[in-house]
Protein backbone atom coordinates (compact mmCIF):
# COMPACT_ATOMS: atom_id res chain seq x y z
CA UNK A 1 0.00 0.00 0.00
CA UNK A 2 1.01 3.52 -0.90
CA UNK A 3 -0.77 5.07 1.21
CA UNK A 4 0.75 3.87 4.26
CA UNK A 5 4.15 4.53 3.41
CA UNK A 6 4.14 8.19 3.56
CA UNK A 7 3.61 9.81 7.66
CA UNK A 8 0.63 11.49 6.91
CA UNK A 9 -0.66 8.55 4.88
CA UNK A 10 -0.30 6.50 7.65
CA UNK A 11 -0.53 8.51 10.89
CA UNK A 12 -4.02 9.36 9.09
CA UNK A 13 -5.29 6.03 8.60
CA UNK A 14 -4.59 5.01 11.78
CA UNK A 15 -7.03 7.59 13.34
CA UNK A 16 -9.84 7.51 10.72
CA UNK A 17 -9.50 3.34 11.73
CA UNK A 18 -9.91 4.88 15.27
CA UNK A 19 -12.77 6.70 14.31
CA UNK A 20 -14.39 4.49 12.21
CA UNK A 21 -14.26 1.62 15.46
CA UNK A 22 -15.25 4.58 18.22
CA UNK A 23 -18.76 4.92 15.51
CA UNK A 24 -19.73 1.77 14.89
CA UNK A 25 -18.97 -0.14 18.67
CA UNK A 26 -18.80 3.24 20.55
CA UNK A 27 -22.04 2.62 22.06
CA UNK A 28 -21.36 -0.97 23.30
CA UNK A 29 -17.33 0.14 24.63
CA UNK A 30 -19.12 3.33 26.49
CA UNK A 31 -19.14 2.29 30.21
CA UNK A 32 -22.12 4.46 30.99
CA UNK A 33 -25.36 6.03 29.28
CA UNK A 34 -24.53 8.66 27.51
CA UNK A 35 -27.47 11.05 29.17
CA UNK A 36 -27.42 9.12 32.92
CA UNK A 37 -27.33 11.47 35.45
CA UNK A 38 -25.40 10.97 38.42
CA UNK A 39 -26.22 14.77 40.22
CA UNK A 40 -23.43 13.29 43.39
CA UNK A 41 -20.58 13.20 41.11
CA UNK A 42 -20.84 16.49 38.92
CA UNK A 43 -17.55 18.06 37.55
CA UNK A 44 -15.19 15.26 38.38
CA UNK A 45 -11.57 14.98 36.92
CA UNK A 46 -10.36 11.95 35.31
CA UNK A 47 -10.41 9.13 37.58
CA UNK A 48 -10.79 5.35 37.96
CA UNK A 49 -14.50 5.22 37.77
CA UNK A 50 -15.07 8.09 34.90
CA UNK A 51 -12.12 8.16 32.94
CA UNK A 52 -12.87 11.37 30.73
CA UNK A 53 -14.32 13.06 34.41
CA UNK A 54 -18.20 14.20 34.54
CA UNK A 55 -20.13 16.73 33.27
CA UNK A 56 -22.22 19.49 34.99
CA UNK A 57 -24.78 16.64 35.25
CA UNK A 58 -22.53 14.16 36.48
CA UNK A 59 -22.81 12.59 33.00
CA UNK A 60 -19.85 10.63 31.91
CA UNK A 61 -17.75 12.27 29.41
CA UNK A 62 -16.26 9.25 27.65
CA UNK A 63 -19.54 7.61 27.18
CA UNK A 64 -21.35 10.88 25.81
CA UNK A 65 -18.14 11.02 23.47
CA UNK A 66 -18.32 7.47 22.25
CA UNK A 67 -22.29 8.12 21.53
CA UNK A 68 -21.40 11.20 20.18
CA UNK A 69 -19.29 9.82 17.38
CA UNK A 70 -21.81 9.00 15.23
CA UNK A 71 -23.66 12.08 15.78
CA UNK A 72 -20.64 14.19 14.67
CA UNK A 73 -18.64 12.35 12.50
CA UNK A 74 -21.30 10.06 10.48
CA UNK A 75 -23.37 13.22 9.64
CA UNK A 76 -20.30 15.16 8.79
CA UNK A 77 -19.63 12.03 5.82
CA UNK A 78 -23.71 11.74 4.99
CA UNK A 79 -23.20 16.20 4.21
CA UNK A 80 -20.12 15.53 2.48
CA UNK A 81 -21.07 12.37 0.50
CA UNK A 82 -24.01 14.49 -0.89
CA UNK A 83 -22.73 17.34 -1.78
CA UNK A 84 -19.78 14.88 -3.55
CA UNK A 85 -22.71 13.04 -5.61
CA UNK A 86 -24.78 16.21 -6.61
CA UNK A 87 -21.23 18.57 -6.99
CA UNK A 88 -19.87 15.45 -9.40
CA UNK A 89 -23.02 15.25 -11.08
CA UNK A 90 -22.66 18.78 -12.10
CA UNK A 91 -18.96 19.13 -12.92
CA UNK A 92 -19.05 16.02 -15.09
CA UNK A 93 -22.23 17.26 -16.97
CA UNK A 94 -20.84 20.67 -17.49
CA UNK A 95 -17.42 19.69 -18.73
CA UNK A 96 -19.21 17.08 -21.27
CA UNK A 97 -21.90 20.04 -22.59
CA UNK A 98 -18.80 22.31 -22.90
CA UNK A 99 -19.04 25.66 -24.83
CA UNK A 100 -21.29 28.40 -23.64
CA UNK A 101 -23.13 26.12 -21.31
CA UNK A 102 -20.38 24.87 -19.13
CA UNK A 103 -19.38 29.07 -18.85
CA UNK A 104 -22.62 29.82 -17.92
CA UNK A 105 -22.70 26.83 -15.50
CA UNK A 106 -18.84 27.85 -14.21
CA UNK A 107 -19.61 31.58 -13.82
CA UNK A 108 -22.74 30.55 -11.44
CA UNK A 109 -21.02 28.13 -9.91
CA UNK A 110 -18.65 31.04 -8.98
CA UNK A 111 -21.47 33.18 -7.71
CA UNK A 112 -22.75 30.91 -5.40
CA UNK A 113 -19.40 30.50 -4.45
CA UNK A 114 -18.78 33.55 -3.16
CA UNK A 115 -21.49 33.11 -0.61
CA UNK A 116 -18.66 31.72 2.57
CA UNK A 117 -20.04 28.39 3.59
CA UNK A 118 -20.58 28.78 7.14
CA UNK A 119 -22.69 31.76 6.07
CA UNK A 120 -24.75 29.56 3.37
CA UNK A 121 -25.34 27.05 6.23
CA UNK A 122 -26.84 29.44 8.47
CA UNK A 123 -28.97 31.06 6.01
CA UNK A 124 -30.22 27.73 4.93
CA UNK A 125 -30.57 26.39 8.75
CA UNK A 126 -32.32 29.78 9.25
CA UNK A 127 -34.75 29.15 6.91
CA UNK A 128 -35.73 25.25 7.46
CA UNK A 129 -35.12 25.53 11.68
CA UNK A 130 -32.34 24.25 13.42
CA UNK A 131 -31.75 20.78 13.64
CA UNK A 132 -28.91 18.26 13.47
CA UNK A 133 -30.81 16.71 9.72
CA UNK A 134 -31.46 20.17 8.86
CA UNK A 135 -27.75 21.08 9.28
CA UNK A 136 -26.65 18.09 7.46
CA UNK A 137 -28.46 19.57 4.42
CA UNK A 138 -27.28 22.86 5.01
CA UNK A 139 -23.65 21.51 4.60
CA UNK A 140 -24.46 19.04 1.78
CA UNK A 141 -25.87 22.05 0.02
CA UNK A 142 -23.20 24.72 1.34
CA UNK A 143 -20.39 22.19 -0.55
CA UNK A 144 -21.96 21.23 -3.50
CA UNK A 145 -20.59 24.39 -5.72
CA UNK A 146 -16.99 23.66 -4.44
CA UNK A 147 -17.08 20.18 -5.32
CA UNK A 148 -19.01 20.57 -8.93
CA UNK A 149 -15.74 23.02 -9.77
CA UNK A 150 -13.17 20.75 -8.89
CA UNK A 151 -14.84 17.60 -11.06
CA UNK A 152 -15.41 19.91 -13.58
CA UNK A 153 -11.74 20.86 -13.79
CA UNK A 154 -11.03 16.71 -13.58
CA UNK A 155 -13.72 16.01 -16.10
CA UNK A 156 -12.24 18.28 -18.95
CA UNK A 157 -9.28 16.39 -18.96
CA UNK A 158 -11.01 13.26 -19.28
CA UNK A 159 -12.98 14.63 -21.90
CA UNK A 160 -10.05 14.80 -24.38
CA UNK A 161 -9.61 11.64 -23.70
CA UNK A 162 -9.73 8.61 -26.55
CA UNK A 163 -12.59 6.25 -25.10
CA UNK A 164 -14.99 9.25 -24.43
CA UNK A 165 -14.73 10.28 -28.35
CA UNK A 166 -14.72 7.04 -28.86
CA UNK A 167 -18.22 6.14 -27.18
CA UNK A 168 -19.99 9.31 -28.69
CA UNK A 169 -18.43 7.82 -32.25
CA UNK A 170 -20.54 4.56 -31.52
CA UNK A 171 -23.20 6.96 -31.13
CA UNK A 172 -23.71 6.92 -26.87
CA UNK A 173 -26.45 8.61 -25.39
CA UNK A 174 -25.15 11.57 -23.01
CA UNK A 175 -26.11 10.28 -20.01
CA UNK A 176 -24.22 6.93 -21.02
CA UNK A 177 -20.65 8.61 -21.82
CA UNK A 178 -21.37 11.24 -18.47
CA UNK A 179 -22.02 8.24 -16.28
CA UNK A 180 -20.38 5.46 -17.79
CA UNK A 181 -17.36 6.34 -19.65
CA UNK A 182 -16.45 9.68 -17.60
CA UNK A 183 -17.38 9.77 -13.92
CA UNK A 184 -15.72 6.17 -12.93
CA UNK A 185 -11.86 8.09 -14.04
CA UNK A 186 -12.33 11.39 -12.29
CA UNK A 187 -12.92 8.95 -9.36
CA UNK A 188 -9.62 9.81 -7.45
CA UNK A 189 -9.54 13.05 -7.37
CA UNK A 190 -13.08 12.97 -6.21
CA UNK A 191 -11.74 10.74 -3.15
CA UNK A 192 -9.40 12.63 -2.05
CA UNK A 193 -11.36 15.68 -2.09
CA UNK A 194 -13.84 14.10 -0.16
CA UNK A 195 -11.83 12.65 2.49
CA UNK A 196 -10.22 16.53 2.88
CA UNK A 197 -13.44 18.06 3.03
CA UNK A 198 -15.18 15.61 5.18
CA UNK A 199 -12.48 17.16 8.01
CA UNK A 200 -14.21 20.00 7.21
CA UNK A 201 -18.03 19.27 7.54
CA UNK A 202 -16.66 17.43 10.55
CA UNK A 203 -16.00 21.32 12.01
CA UNK A 204 -18.81 23.28 9.77
CA UNK A 205 -21.30 21.10 11.77
CA UNK A 206 -19.26 21.55 15.28
CA UNK A 207 -19.32 25.17 14.63
CA UNK A 208 -23.66 24.98 14.04
CA UNK A 209 -24.07 23.11 16.90
CA UNK A 210 -21.71 24.84 18.90
CA UNK A 211 -24.05 28.40 17.46
CA UNK A 212 -26.82 26.27 19.02
CA UNK A 213 -28.08 26.04 15.08
CA UNK A 214 -27.35 22.45 14.94
CA UNK A 215 -27.51 19.40 17.11
CA UNK A 216 -29.98 20.36 20.32
CA UNK A 217 -29.12 18.96 23.61
CA UNK A 218 -29.40 16.35 25.45
CA UNK A 219 -27.71 15.11 22.42
CA UNK A 220 -23.95 14.13 22.94
CA UNK A 221 -22.76 15.89 19.94
CA UNK A 222 -18.98 17.30 20.16
CA UNK A 223 -19.89 20.60 19.32
CA UNK A 224 -22.77 20.99 21.57
CA UNK A 225 -20.70 19.89 24.14
CA UNK A 226 -17.97 22.38 23.95
CA UNK A 227 -20.62 24.89 23.29
CA UNK A 228 -22.28 23.63 27.06
CA UNK A 229 -19.28 23.46 28.83
CA UNK A 230 -18.34 26.75 28.12
CA UNK A 231 -20.95 27.75 31.01
CA UNK A 232 -18.65 25.71 33.43
CA UNK A 233 -15.14 26.43 32.12
CA UNK A 234 -14.14 27.94 35.87
CA UNK A 235 -15.77 24.64 37.56
CA UNK A 236 -14.12 22.02 35.27
CA UNK A 237 -11.74 22.41 32.22
CA UNK A 238 -12.07 18.60 31.19
CA UNK A 239 -16.05 19.07 30.23
CA UNK A 240 -14.27 21.37 27.47
CA UNK A 241 -10.99 19.74 26.59
CA UNK A 242 -12.05 16.34 25.65
CA UNK A 243 -15.19 17.23 23.01
CA UNK A 244 -12.70 19.65 21.51
CA UNK A 245 -9.59 17.71 21.55
CA UNK A 246 -12.11 14.37 19.92
CA UNK A 247 -13.05 17.42 17.08
CA UNK A 248 -9.92 18.24 16.38
CA UNK A 249 -8.37 14.85 16.48
CA UNK A 250 -11.04 13.76 13.77
CA UNK A 251 -10.24 16.72 11.68
CA UNK A 252 -6.36 16.06 11.61
CA UNK A 253 -6.81 12.80 11.25
CA UNK A 254 -9.33 12.85 7.77
CA UNK A 255 -6.90 15.87 6.80
CA UNK A 256 -3.89 13.74 7.19
CA UNK A 257 -4.98 10.53 5.34
CA UNK A 258 -6.39 12.88 2.30
CA UNK A 259 -2.86 14.42 1.43
CA UNK A 260 -1.63 10.68 2.13
CA UNK A 261 -3.97 9.85 -0.37
CA UNK A 262 -3.17 12.60 -3.00
CA UNK A 263 0.29 11.27 -2.86
CA UNK A 264 -0.28 8.01 -3.06
CA UNK A 265 -2.65 8.14 -6.08
CA UNK A 266 -0.64 10.60 -7.79
CA UNK A 267 1.38 9.20 -10.29
CA UNK A 268 3.81 11.95 -10.71
CA UNK A 269 5.24 11.43 -7.43
CA UNK B 1 -4.13 44.88 -18.46
CA UNK B 2 -7.00 45.56 -21.31
CA UNK B 3 -9.83 47.55 -20.86
CA UNK B 4 -11.50 44.39 -22.95
CA UNK B 5 -10.56 42.28 -20.25
CA UNK B 6 -11.44 44.86 -16.99
CA UNK B 7 -14.99 45.16 -18.06
CA UNK B 8 -15.34 41.33 -18.56
CA UNK B 9 -13.95 41.24 -15.03
CA UNK B 10 -16.67 44.11 -13.80
CA UNK B 11 -19.75 42.12 -16.07
CA UNK B 12 -18.58 39.02 -14.02
CA UNK B 13 -18.96 40.71 -10.28
CA UNK B 14 -22.46 42.45 -11.25
CA UNK B 15 -23.52 38.68 -11.98
CA UNK B 16 -22.20 37.17 -9.19
CA UNK B 17 -23.75 39.77 -6.89
CA UNK B 18 -26.78 39.60 -9.27
CA UNK B 19 -27.24 35.36 -8.22
CA UNK B 20 -26.37 36.13 -4.81
CA UNK B 21 -29.00 38.87 -4.08
CA UNK B 22 -31.01 35.67 -5.63
CA UNK B 23 -29.76 33.26 -3.58
CA UNK B 24 -30.56 35.32 -0.03
CA UNK B 25 -33.76 36.46 -0.94
CA UNK B 26 -35.04 32.88 -2.42
CA UNK B 27 -33.31 31.26 1.03
CA UNK B 28 -34.87 33.52 3.03
CA UNK B 29 -38.51 33.74 1.60
CA UNK B 30 -38.72 29.88 2.99
CA UNK B 31 -38.18 30.98 6.49
CA UNK B 32 -40.98 29.90 8.58
CA UNK B 33 -42.36 32.95 9.73
CA UNK B 34 -43.06 35.86 7.66
CA UNK B 35 -42.24 39.72 8.18
CA UNK B 36 -46.12 40.03 9.99
CA UNK B 37 -46.09 37.67 12.02
CA UNK B 38 -42.87 38.53 13.53
CA UNK B 39 -43.76 42.13 13.77
CA UNK B 40 -47.65 41.43 15.41
CA UNK B 41 -45.95 38.41 17.86
CA UNK B 42 -47.98 35.40 18.63
CA UNK B 43 -51.02 37.18 20.03
CA UNK B 44 -52.12 38.75 16.72
CA UNK B 45 -55.29 38.00 15.32
CA UNK B 46 -55.73 36.49 11.31
CA UNK B 47 -57.29 39.67 10.75
CA UNK B 48 -54.70 41.73 11.92
CA UNK B 49 -52.57 39.50 10.03
CA UNK B 50 -54.24 39.62 6.51
CA UNK B 51 -54.26 43.53 7.13
CA UNK B 52 -50.27 43.84 7.75
CA UNK B 53 -49.83 41.71 4.48
CA UNK B 54 -51.41 43.14 2.75
CA UNK B 55 -49.81 46.84 3.80
CA UNK B 56 -46.84 45.43 3.51
CA UNK B 57 -47.14 43.59 -0.10
CA UNK B 58 -45.98 40.35 1.37
CA UNK B 59 -49.56 38.79 -1.04
CA UNK B 60 -47.64 40.30 -4.52
CA UNK B 61 -45.76 37.34 -6.31
CA UNK B 62 -42.48 36.50 -5.12
CA UNK B 63 -40.56 38.00 -8.05
CA UNK B 64 -42.45 41.33 -7.53
CA UNK B 65 -41.17 40.84 -3.96
CA UNK B 66 -37.77 40.35 -5.04
CA UNK B 67 -37.99 42.89 -7.65
CA UNK B 68 -39.19 45.60 -4.66
CA UNK B 69 -36.46 44.50 -2.17
CA UNK B 70 -33.42 44.58 -5.16
CA UNK B 71 -34.78 47.92 -6.02
CA UNK B 72 -34.26 49.30 -2.54
CA UNK B 73 -30.96 47.79 -2.36
CA UNK B 74 -29.74 49.56 -5.56
CA UNK B 75 -31.35 52.93 -4.02
CA UNK B 76 -29.27 52.37 -0.70
CA UNK B 77 -32.70 51.04 1.29
CA UNK B 78 -32.39 47.78 2.46
CA UNK B 79 -36.04 48.48 4.88
CA UNK B 80 -36.05 48.48 8.76
CA UNK B 81 -35.66 45.62 10.91
CA UNK B 82 -38.22 44.20 12.24
CA UNK B 83 -36.77 43.77 15.75
CA UNK B 84 -35.57 47.46 16.75
CA UNK B 85 -37.56 49.37 13.61
CA UNK B 86 -34.06 50.99 13.24
CA UNK B 87 -32.77 51.86 9.63
CA UNK B 88 -31.16 48.58 8.26
CA UNK B 89 -28.76 50.43 6.37
CA UNK B 90 -27.13 52.25 9.12
CA UNK B 91 -26.71 49.46 11.35
CA UNK B 92 -25.53 47.06 8.99
CA UNK B 93 -22.66 49.43 7.53
CA UNK B 94 -21.70 50.26 11.46
CA UNK B 95 -21.20 46.56 12.24
CA UNK B 96 -19.58 46.27 9.01
CA UNK B 97 -16.70 48.77 9.84
CA UNK B 98 -16.25 46.90 13.23
CA UNK B 99 -15.71 43.35 11.41
CA UNK B 100 -13.73 44.81 8.42
CA UNK B 101 -11.15 46.23 11.03
CA UNK B 102 -11.13 42.92 12.48
CA UNK B 103 -10.17 41.57 9.19
CA UNK B 104 -7.90 43.92 8.43
CA UNK B 105 -6.20 43.25 11.51
CA UNK B 106 -6.66 39.36 11.53
CA UNK B 107 -4.73 39.79 7.57
CA UNK B 108 -2.33 41.43 8.91
CA UNK B 109 -1.07 39.31 11.59
CA UNK B 110 -1.73 36.53 9.10
CA UNK B 111 0.88 37.76 6.48
CA UNK B 112 3.21 38.44 9.63
CA UNK B 113 3.66 34.73 11.05
CA UNK B 114 2.76 33.36 7.80
CA UNK B 115 5.22 34.24 5.67
CA UNK B 116 8.28 33.89 7.37
CA UNK B 117 6.46 30.59 8.79
CA UNK B 118 6.31 29.18 5.05
CA UNK B 119 9.85 30.66 4.09
CA UNK B 120 11.70 28.76 7.43
CA UNK B 121 9.83 25.75 6.19
CA UNK B 122 10.50 25.63 2.08
CA UNK B 123 14.65 26.76 3.06
CA UNK B 124 14.62 24.29 5.56
CA UNK B 125 13.27 21.65 3.15
CA UNK B 126 13.06 18.13 5.37
CA UNK B 127 14.38 19.29 8.32
CA UNK B 128 13.04 19.73 11.55
CA UNK B 129 11.92 23.08 11.15
CA UNK B 130 9.65 22.32 8.17
CA UNK B 131 8.40 19.11 10.42
CA UNK B 132 7.73 21.19 12.84
CA UNK B 133 5.78 23.86 10.56
CA UNK B 134 3.85 21.31 8.94
CA UNK B 135 2.80 20.08 12.45
CA UNK B 136 1.76 23.31 13.52
CA UNK B 137 -0.25 24.07 9.81
CA UNK B 138 -2.64 20.10 10.14
CA UNK B 139 -3.12 21.40 13.95
CA UNK B 140 -3.94 24.97 12.63
CA UNK B 141 -6.56 23.83 10.07
CA UNK B 142 -8.25 20.99 11.70
CA UNK B 143 -9.39 23.19 15.02
CA UNK B 144 -12.72 25.01 14.42
CA UNK B 145 -12.48 28.66 15.68
CA UNK B 146 -14.69 28.20 18.37
CA UNK B 147 -11.94 25.55 20.09
CA UNK B 148 -9.22 27.65 19.34
CA UNK B 149 -11.03 30.42 20.73
CA UNK B 150 -11.75 28.61 23.44
CA UNK B 151 -8.03 27.41 24.15
CA UNK B 152 -6.46 31.00 23.71
CA UNK B 153 -9.41 32.71 25.95
CA UNK B 154 -8.14 30.07 28.69
CA UNK B 155 -5.07 30.60 28.49
CA UNK B 156 -4.23 34.24 27.56
CA UNK B 157 -6.79 35.74 29.28
CA UNK B 158 -7.82 33.15 32.92
CA UNK B 159 -4.74 31.94 33.29
CA UNK B 160 -1.84 34.66 32.32
CA UNK B 161 -4.16 37.29 32.57
CA UNK B 162 -2.76 39.32 29.55
CA UNK B 163 -5.80 40.09 27.70
CA UNK B 164 -9.37 40.73 28.23
CA UNK B 165 -11.36 38.17 27.69
CA UNK B 166 -14.77 39.18 26.03
CA UNK B 167 -16.15 42.84 24.84
CA UNK B 168 -15.67 45.29 22.41
CA UNK B 169 -13.91 48.62 22.94
CA UNK B 170 -14.39 51.75 19.90
CA UNK B 171 -11.01 52.45 19.23
CA UNK B 172 -11.50 55.59 19.02
CA UNK B 173 -13.08 55.87 21.77
CA UNK B 174 -9.50 54.08 23.93
CA UNK B 175 -7.33 53.53 21.21
CA UNK B 176 -5.11 51.26 23.88
CA UNK B 177 -8.11 49.35 25.58
CA UNK B 178 -9.92 48.95 22.42
CA UNK B 179 -6.71 47.06 20.75
CA UNK B 180 -6.30 44.90 23.37
CA UNK B 181 -10.21 43.73 23.15
CA UNK B 182 -9.59 42.89 19.75
CA UNK B 183 -6.45 40.95 20.29
CA UNK B 184 -7.85 37.80 21.30
CA UNK B 185 -10.52 37.72 18.27
CA UNK B 186 -7.91 38.56 15.86
CA UNK B 187 -5.42 36.14 17.06
CA UNK B 188 -8.23 33.44 16.49
CA UNK B 189 -8.96 34.31 13.07
CA UNK B 190 -5.36 34.33 12.23
CA UNK B 191 -4.85 30.22 13.16
CA UNK B 192 -6.71 28.93 10.47
CA UNK B 193 -5.57 31.31 7.90
CA UNK B 194 -1.89 31.31 8.80
CA UNK B 195 -2.30 27.54 8.44
CA UNK B 196 -3.51 27.60 4.93
CA UNK B 197 -1.08 30.31 3.94
CA UNK B 198 2.23 29.37 5.32
CA UNK B 199 1.53 26.03 3.39
CA UNK B 200 0.85 27.82 0.16
CA UNK B 201 3.81 30.00 0.43
CA UNK B 202 6.38 27.07 1.49
CA UNK B 203 5.07 25.27 -1.72
CA UNK B 204 5.63 28.12 -3.81
CA UNK B 205 8.52 29.22 -2.42
CA UNK B 206 9.69 25.16 -3.00
CA UNK B 207 9.00 25.75 -6.38
CA UNK B 208 10.70 29.19 -6.96
CA UNK B 209 13.46 27.89 -5.00
CA UNK B 210 14.44 25.19 -7.99
CA UNK B 211 13.61 27.75 -11.28
CA UNK B 212 16.44 28.72 -13.67
CA UNK B 213 16.44 32.25 -12.67
CA UNK B 214 17.29 31.65 -8.93
CA UNK B 215 20.19 29.21 -9.92
CA UNK B 216 20.91 32.29 -12.27
CA UNK B 217 21.15 34.78 -9.59
CA UNK B 218 22.79 32.15 -6.71
CA UNK B 219 25.54 31.46 -10.10
CA UNK B 220 25.93 35.37 -10.33
CA UNK B 221 27.43 34.96 -7.13
CA UNK B 222 24.25 37.00 -5.28
CA UNK B 223 24.28 36.48 -1.39
CA UNK B 224 21.68 34.02 -0.63
CA UNK B 225 19.78 35.98 1.42
CA UNK B 226 19.72 38.43 -1.48
CA UNK B 227 18.50 35.41 -3.75
CA UNK B 228 16.01 34.52 -1.25
CA UNK B 229 14.76 37.92 -0.75
CA UNK B 230 14.73 40.04 -3.90
CA UNK B 231 14.23 37.21 -6.53
CA UNK B 232 12.34 34.18 -5.06
CA UNK B 233 10.43 35.42 -2.33
CA UNK B 234 8.67 38.32 -4.57
CA UNK B 235 7.65 35.73 -6.63
CA UNK B 236 6.40 33.39 -4.70
CA UNK B 237 4.46 35.76 -2.89
CA UNK B 238 2.30 36.75 -5.96
CA UNK B 239 -0.28 33.45 -6.25
CA UNK B 240 -0.63 33.73 -2.40
CA UNK B 241 -2.44 37.39 -3.34
CA UNK B 242 -5.00 35.18 -4.76
CA UNK B 243 -4.64 32.48 -2.09
CA UNK B 244 -5.46 35.48 0.49
CA UNK B 245 -8.50 36.52 -1.58
CA UNK B 246 -9.84 33.44 -1.71
CA UNK B 247 -9.59 32.49 2.14
CA UNK B 248 -11.45 35.64 2.89
CA UNK B 249 -14.92 33.23 2.61
CA UNK B 250 -13.03 31.51 5.56
CA UNK B 251 -12.19 34.71 7.36
CA UNK B 252 -16.14 35.96 6.94
CA UNK B 253 -17.26 32.30 8.38
CA UNK B 254 -14.50 32.96 11.08
CA UNK B 255 -15.68 36.48 11.92
CA UNK B 256 -19.24 35.04 12.19
CA UNK B 257 -17.86 32.31 14.96
CA UNK B 258 -15.65 35.04 16.52
CA UNK B 259 -17.71 37.41 17.25
CA UNK B 260 -20.56 36.06 18.48
CA UNK B 261 -17.88 34.19 21.25
CA UNK B 262 -15.98 37.78 22.02
CA UNK B 263 -19.12 39.49 21.91
CA UNK B 264 -17.91 42.16 18.88
CA UNK B 265 -20.90 43.54 17.78
CA UNK B 266 -19.63 43.25 14.05
CA UNK B 267 -21.91 42.04 10.99
CA UNK B 268 -21.44 38.79 12.01
CA UNK B 269 -23.01 38.40 15.63
CA UNK B 270 -26.07 40.67 13.45
CA UNK B 271 -26.23 38.13 11.67
CA UNK B 272 -26.56 35.56 14.10
CA UNK B 273 -29.22 37.97 16.56
CA UNK B 274 -31.32 38.67 13.28
CA UNK B 275 -31.54 34.60 12.74
CA UNK B 276 -32.51 33.90 15.78
CA UNK B 277 -35.13 36.77 16.06
CA UNK B 278 -36.29 35.93 12.82
CA UNK B 279 -35.31 39.72 11.35
CA UNK B 280 -35.83 39.29 7.88
CA UNK B 281 -34.75 42.37 6.34
CA UNK B 282 -31.81 42.45 8.73
CA UNK B 283 -30.81 38.74 7.73
CA UNK B 284 -30.92 39.50 3.67
CA UNK B 285 -28.72 43.05 4.00
CA UNK B 286 -25.99 41.06 6.56
CA UNK B 287 -25.84 38.30 4.23
CA UNK B 288 -26.14 40.33 1.15
CA UNK B 289 -23.19 42.20 2.38
CA UNK B 290 -20.87 40.04 3.76
CA UNK B 291 -21.06 38.17 0.08
CA UNK B 292 -20.37 41.03 -1.30
CA UNK B 293 -17.38 42.15 0.59
CA UNK B 294 -15.82 38.31 -0.40
CA UNK B 295 -16.66 39.62 -4.38
CA UNK B 296 -15.28 42.68 -4.04
CA UNK B 297 -12.13 41.62 -2.19
CA UNK B 298 -11.47 38.52 -5.26
CA UNK B 299 -11.81 41.68 -7.82
CA UNK B 300 -9.47 43.53 -6.42
CA UNK B 301 -7.35 40.59 -5.48
CA UNK B 302 -7.88 39.83 -9.61
CA UNK B 303 -6.81 43.33 -10.51
CA UNK B 304 -3.35 43.36 -8.59
CA UNK B 305 -2.40 40.61 -9.21
CA UNK B 306 -2.87 41.57 -13.02
CA UNK B 307 -0.98 44.87 -12.33
CA UNK B 308 2.14 43.21 -10.57
CA UNK B 309 2.61 40.01 -12.56
CA UNK B 310 4.04 41.35 -15.38
CA UNK B 311 4.27 38.00 -17.56
CA UNK B 312 0.60 37.86 -17.62
CA UNK B 313 -1.20 39.71 -20.02
CA UNK B 314 -5.09 39.76 -19.66
CA UNK B 315 -6.59 40.15 -23.16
Amino acid sequence: MRLLRTPQGLIGAIIVALVVVMVIFGPWIAPYSPEGLAPLNRYKPPNALYWLGTDQYGRDILSRLLHGARATVVLAVIATSAATLMGALIGTTSAFLGGRIDEAIMRTIDAVMSVPTLLMALLIVSALGKSGTNAVLAIAIAGTPGMARITRSVALAVRQQDYVNAALARGETAAFVVLREMLPNVVAPIVIEWTIRIAFAVMVFATLSFLGLGAQPPAPEWGLMVSEARKFMHLSLWMILWPSLAIAFVAIGFNLLGDGLRDALNPRT
Amino acid sequence: MSLAWLLRRVALTLYTLAIVSLLVFGITQVLPADAATVLLGEAATPDQLAALRVRLGLNDPVWVQYGRWLGGVLAGDLGTSLRTGQRVVDVVFEALGRSLLLAALSISLMLLIAVPMGTLAATRRGRPADVAVSILSYVGVSLPEFVSATVLLLVLADWLKLLPATGYVPLTEDFGAGLAHLALPTLTVSVILVAHVSRMVRSELVDVLHSDYVRAARLKGLPERRVLLRHALRNALLPTITIVALDVGYLLGGIIVVEEIFAIPGIGRLLIVSIQARDLPMIQAGALVMAATYSVANFLADIAYALLDKRIQYV
